[in-house]
């Protein structure tokens, strides 16, 4: 299968993450190219999910660049990185728990709506187009992943997997250009894995998002992405193809231990 | 098996996303307009309107813009009072300083003023979350007590201390007899929960409840938690301001600080709690609870024939209107509101159980 990969779309050189004393990302540098779908992985503590968090503007890091589509970026907060096209899911789950599903992926939308608060509270002419307007946008999203069903239950009573699924919704309302997933399959069956696969994959195909993704099932991993990041103690340990990162001894020692 | 939406399609995302979608809940609420606005004013006593339903509309009013605070925002606040108080205080200075400033203008304005105080209280709510936020903003009831006390030119140097209003009038109707200010105080209240529901159910509202959820998702998807946060304190102080001026000038006429004293935070804070946090409904709910029970309590024995002497009465009253908070918050601790939409889920299914 041949795929074409743009520019690279996110660099990140030399990125040192502290907590105090505490060392979580050491100088890191790796790059993520358009339309690709880039993994992160590593053993428990590794410092994966900090590595989104830096990506996305949660964390700051004390040393390193980041540069995205070129631009340089030192401090930014988490909704700059929203309106540049950056969108995630969370490790364990971060919905909207009080809210519908339809509301939770219409949130996901927000940046996109330009309305005034005058405007919003009349609920008449171009709030009222505009809500309507992503509305169907939003249902694009939820027969996409198949969800029609729940579209006005609150999230909280629904099951896991669906919850996993509307947060994958979420994100995708804010059409990005860059999806940051966070175990996206943790805790669950193999069906459930496997749909999930198939809307990563279907979403990288059809709207050309560049996606970066931690994940601990090793399967899914050298499966669908097009080339791996390693992590272990905050530093980075392999890099590349699936292959390659398979038969790095680096690698095979930080999983499955060395014998001294 | 008449609460059934069988057969009701929608086919455009403008009827799917009405406040009513269900036919039958329109033809309720109808019918609860025609009784407020046509049966009351033909049926109501005077006792009726002035010691109920017009307490109760303020009220109610007051509960919804809090509402907008605490239950979709997220944000606790026991400032409540004050923001009545600087909208009540406010629209009396319009009034007495500008002449032929009309009634409906001095409220807007009102709340106005009291939008800029919550503003201003309400920027510690971007450092500080929760019970803190509350204890910090009773900084704002302590302030509004003392400067309204103390600072003889919102009072207009009166010596008493306390001011009053009167010739009460809108469009050149006079708002004087209990009837006419039983149909302002429903107009307004009306109006502006047309206008709060709209907002909760547009993006800002979604964006109010995003940060009341999971305010590190939300700064995720681009929400600016500055701005919803302030946005909310803004909107819920004009609410919470504009029933401030209503309760001084309709209900009180004539008042002084202890009028908006932090017993009416509270007061509000509960209503808001065990109406149900995050509802339009429950405000209304809330409101009736804490105003109306009290009075029913206190004139059941008397219509059941019962012979007691009124300070038992009294004893009893705050015995049972206790107990039932109590029961009330264990069998539903989301409140009225919520209680009721569980009711009306099961009324659409029965007499089957799924």
């Amino acid at each position: 299968m041949e795929r074409k990969f743009g520019e690279v779309i996110l660099d990140l050189q030399n990125i040192s993450l502290r907590f105090g004393g505490v060392k979580a990302l050491t100088d890191i540098s790796f790059n993520v190219r358009e339309h690709e779908i880039r993994a992160i992985i590593g053993p428990n503590g590794a410092g994966k999910s900090s590595m989104l968090n830096v990506i996305n503007g949660v964390y700051h890091p004390q040393e390193g660049q980041i540069l995205f589509r070129g631009q340089q970026r030192q401090k930014m907060e988490p909704h700059m990185a929203a309106t540049q096209g950056i969108a995630r899911t969370f490790q364990n789950i971060a919905l909207f728990k009080g809210m519908s599903v339809l509301d939770n992926i219409m949130t996901g939308r927000n940046l996109m709506m330009n309305s005034n608060i005058l405007q919003m509270a009349l609920y008449w002419g171009a709030a009222q187009r505009e809500e309507i307007a992503h509305r169907e946008k939003v249902e694009e999203i939820i027969d996409f992943l198949e969800i029609q069903s729940v579209r006005k239950t609150p999230v909280g009573q629904l099951p896991y997997g669906l919850q996993k699924r509307v947060e994958l919704g979420r994100a995708l309302a804010a059409e990005p250009t860059m999806l940051l997933l966070d175990e996206p399959m943790a805790g669950m069956n193999v069906e459930e894995k496997q749909d999930m696969c198939r809307f990563i994959l279907d979403v990288n195909d059809q709207f050309g998002t560049t996606i970066v993704l931690i994940e601990h099932d090793m399967g899914v991993v050298m499966d669908i992405s097009d080339r791996v990041v390693v992590l272990d103690y905050g530093k980075k340990i392999g890099d590349g193809v699936p292959e390659e990162v398979r038969n790095n001894e680096d690698v095979i020692s930080a999983y499955l231990g060395t014998s001294h | 098996m008449l609460y059934r939406e069988n057969g009701q399609f929608k086919t455009s995302y403008a009827a799917d996303q009405q406040i009513f979608p269900i036919l039958q809940d329109r033809w309720a609420i109808a019918l609860l307009l025609v009784v407020a606005f046509v049966v009351m004013p033909m049926v109501g006593s005077e006792y009726f309107f002035r010691a109920i339903l017009i307490p109760f509309l303020i009220l109610s009013l007051a509960a919804l813009g809090l509402n907008i605070l605490v239950g979709y925002c997220g944000q606790i606040s026991l400032g409540t009072g004050a923001f009545m108080a600087v909208g009540a205080y406010a629209a009396y200075n319009f009034m007495v300083r500008i002449d032929g400033m009309p009634l409906i203008a001095a409220m807007l304005l009102g709340g106005l003023c009291a939008t800029i105080i919550g503003v201003l209280f309400g920027i510690p709510s971007l450092r500080i979350k929760g019970l803190y936020l509350a204890v910090a903003t009773l900084a704002a009831q302590f302030f509004t007590d003392w400067a309204f006390l103390r600072i003889n030119w919102f009072t207009n140097y009166s010596t008493s201390g306390s001011v009053s209003v009167g010739n009460l009038s809108v469009f050149g109707i006079p708002i004087d007899s209990p009837v006419s200010k039983y149909l302002f105080c429903l107009v307004v209240v009306c109006v502006f929960a047309l206008l709060a529901k709209n907002l909760v159910r547009s993006a800002i509202g979604r964006q109010w409840m995003a940060i009341r959820d999971m305010d590190v998702a939300a700064a995720v998807i681009g929400i600016r938690p500055v701005y919803a946060k302030l946005t909310a304190f803004a909107v819920s102080s004009f609410i919470v301001g504009v029933a401030g001026v209503l309760w001084a000038f309709v209900y009180l006429g004539a008042w002084e600080p202890a009028a908006f004293s932090i017993d009416r935070s509270f007061q509000l804070l509960f209503m808001v709690i065990i109406g149900g946090l995050g509802s339009i409904s429950g405000a209304f709910l809330g409101a009736a609870f804490m105003v109306l029970l009290p009075i029913v309590l206190d004139q059941l024995p008397h219509w059941l024939g019962i012979p007691m002497s009124t300070a038992t009465i009294a004893h009893l009253v705050h015995i049972i209107f206790g107990a039932l908070i109590v029961f009330f918050l264990i069998v539903e601790p989301h409140g009225l509101a919520k209680l009721w939409s569980v009711g009306k889920q099961k009324l659409r299914l029965w007499p089957f159980p799924h």
